[in-house]
């Protein structure tokens, strides 16, 4: 799978409640959620952003809360996938469990800015920041995981197996 | 059953998971399958696993024993879309005859509840769509955070998948000063490592300290691994556990321990003679300080309650810090009991009657305004000292607002003084 994207840059440390506050938990509706995505770090953020952008962050990305209303309001943005230096663990499953695409890679989020152009090859962890010109590997993604996202997510996952 | 002989020592982590996923040995970084014994949701996340599992078109839980709803979040509704949630979880209850549903007058914050009816006990593996699930590790079980897709493929299956986690060994030597509980050693902890430094990581907490630290504040301790990004934090059970867990299991206890020879990923040692009460500052639990040195900061409100510290211990304490004292002009103090027992038992000891003279509010038990939700909200610029677990930006309410992080006794003292206080200042 390849994705291409305009940036979208975040520091490190950013919480769930950044990504989605808990003042909007009251809904699970992705449309809604959408709407208050990042909100809190960057006002306007969910009316900039276009389909297939991507977000480049430092480490710990999506730490705090296992809220899967984060990654959800994420890719409800149209976010294609996130790169960071490291995520937080129940972020990073989530992401897997739902189909959201994840890459950790530090030399790359060191590099990007916003409004970089990226291609992200998710099979190959192959990044490349077009407006820079340079390439990038991210730290291979182990093959269960590959397993889970190209099953379609966890559900699809369990249900392949035939427990429903 | 007897466990056989092993070809590897294992650290208590991996011993249960091992357990569980039906292997000999496990080794960190390994991928397992492993059995849950309890799966937990709450009415901010069960409703997304409850859909998940009707979509993938699944008819019936693993167990109805052992899928665990609390409604605590947001509860009592603090709004319509609110109310609209708790239903969806309290007719997916009433329709998989669920045993473990709470609401109403039954319900507690879920992380103190649990463990106090007996829910979970030593040796399980727990999944919570939580990330403060990690709190039953102080029972000697494996408990972790998920999300709400997690949660209801265990629904389903009663399984999970698993990264074996490394283990990292806190030791914590020497004695505890006066007013030092379990939340400043959590909290001195994630100060000296950092909010991502036992990432994916198992903390196990030990040495003579902890053996001497009653089971609330062990809970207390375990509650905050995910603060330091663990996967889960675990206190190996002894004569505290058992004596805690006895008079209460609902099932058999297994009790584990590390082996000796067990590998750690590295091993951290703390002198707890010179370990102060703590206080996070904004915007992260790693910012740190002794209360002593934090300078003066202005309060306008205290919070006492939540998963971390809303237990009896933890009224106690207050009680004992507000006895005969007034709450500052000016500061609004929100005591909110983690249970209807803890509720109750303050009641009967009199701790009510402490915080009413003292010009406090008591909540019902709710996460209430620990993540933002309800009942004590802060409003722009305002600064508050809680008990609870976070202190990120807008996390109790105005993205200006503050939150700092302390033990029951320094946030008592707090409300007493009108800004951050020693206890030593109000109570000798």
């Amino acid at each position: 799978m390849k994705l291409k994207g305009k940036v979208w840059k975040f520091g490190a440390d950013i919480d769930t409640d950044r990504i989605i506050p808990a003042r909007y938990l009251n809904t699970s509706d992705p449309k809604e959620l959408a709407k208050h995505c990042m909100e809190d770090e960057d006002p306007g953020f969910s009316r900039k952003v276009r389909a297939g952008d991507i977000i480049v962050a430092d480490k710990n990305f999506g730490c705090g809360s296992s809220r899967e209303h984060a990654p959800i309001a994420i890719k409800a943005a149209g976010i294609s996938c996130i790169v960071a230096k490291s995520f937080a663990r129940i972020f990073y499953r989530n992401a897997f469990n739902m189909g959201l695409p994840i890459l950790e890679c530090s030399e790359a989020a060191d590099d990007a800015r916003t409004g970089d152009i990226l291609e992200v090859d998710m099979s190959t962890g192959e990044i490349y920041n077009v407006t820079r010109k340079k390439r990038y590997e991210a730290r291979p993604v182990p093959p269960f995981m590959q397993e889970l996202v190209s099953a379609g997510g966890l559900m699809k996952w369990i249900k392949k197996r035939g427990f429903v | 059953m007897t466990i056989r002989s092993r070809k590897r020592p294992m650290t208590i982590t991996e011993k249960i998971l091992a357990r569980h996923a039906g292997l000999r040995d496990v080794w960190p970084g390994e991928l397992i399958n492993a059995k849950v014994d309890i799966a937990l949701g709450n009415d901010i996340t069960a409703p997304i696993a409850i859909e998940r599992f009707r979509e993938v078109g699944a008819k019936k839980v693993f167990n109805r024993n052992r899928v665990v709803l609390v409604a605590d979040h947001f509860t009592p509704n603090k709004d319509i879309k609110s109310a609209t949630q708790c239903k969806i979880v309290r007719e997916f209850a009433r329709e998989q005859k669920i045993t473990h549903y709470f609401e109403g007058g039954n319900v507690g914050v879920e992380h103190a509840l649990l463990p106090e009816k007996g829910i979970v006990v030593p040796g399980d593996v727990v999944i919570g769509a939580d990330s403060h699930t990690c709190t039953y590790g102080a029972l000697g079980a494996f408990a972790t955070g998920v999300g709400s897709t997690d949660l209801a493929a265990a629904m389903i299956t009663g399984e999970a998948w698993f990264k074996v986690p490394e283990s990292v060994k806190f030791v914590y030597h020497g004695r505890l000063n006066r007013w030092v509980s379990g939340k400043d050693l959590i909290l001195y902890t994630i100060g000296d490592i950092g909010v991502d430094g036992a990432l994916y990581k198992a903390m196990e907490f030990t040495g003579e300290v902890i053996e001497s630290l009653s089971m609330d504040s062990r809970l207390a301790m375990c509650n905050m691994a995910i603060e330091a990004g663990a996967k889960s934090g675990i206190v190996a059970p002894d004569g505290v556990t058992r004596s805690y867990v006895e008079k209460r299991a609902e099932r058999k206890p297994r009790y584990f321990a590390s082996d000796h020879g067990a590998q750690y990923e590295s091993v951290r040692e703390y002198d707890c003679t010179k370990i102060e009460p703590q206080v996070a500052l904004p915007h992260l639990p790693e910012n740190t300080k002794n209360v002593t040195d934090v300078g003066r900061i202005d309060i306008d409100q205290v919070v006492i309650g939540s998963c971390t510290n809303g237990r009896i211990e933890d009224m106690e304490t207050a009680a004992r810090v507000l006895k005969g004292h007034k709450v500052a002009r000016n500061v609004r103090l929100i005591v909110i009991p983690a249970t209807p027992a803890i509720y109750q038992e303050s009641l009967r000891r009199g701790y009510f009657d402490t915080f009413l003279q003292a010009g406090a509010v008591i909540s019902p038990p709710t996460c209430g305004p620990c993540l933002g939700g309800h009942m004590g909200i802060l409003g722009p610029g305002e600064r508050a000292v809680a008990t609870t677990n976070r202190n990120f930006v807008g996390r109790m309410g105005d993205t200006t607002s503050e939150v700092y992080l302390t033990n029951p006794a320094v946030a008592a003292a707090s409300a007493v003084k009108g800004r951050i206080a020693h206890p030593d200042e109000v109570s000798r």
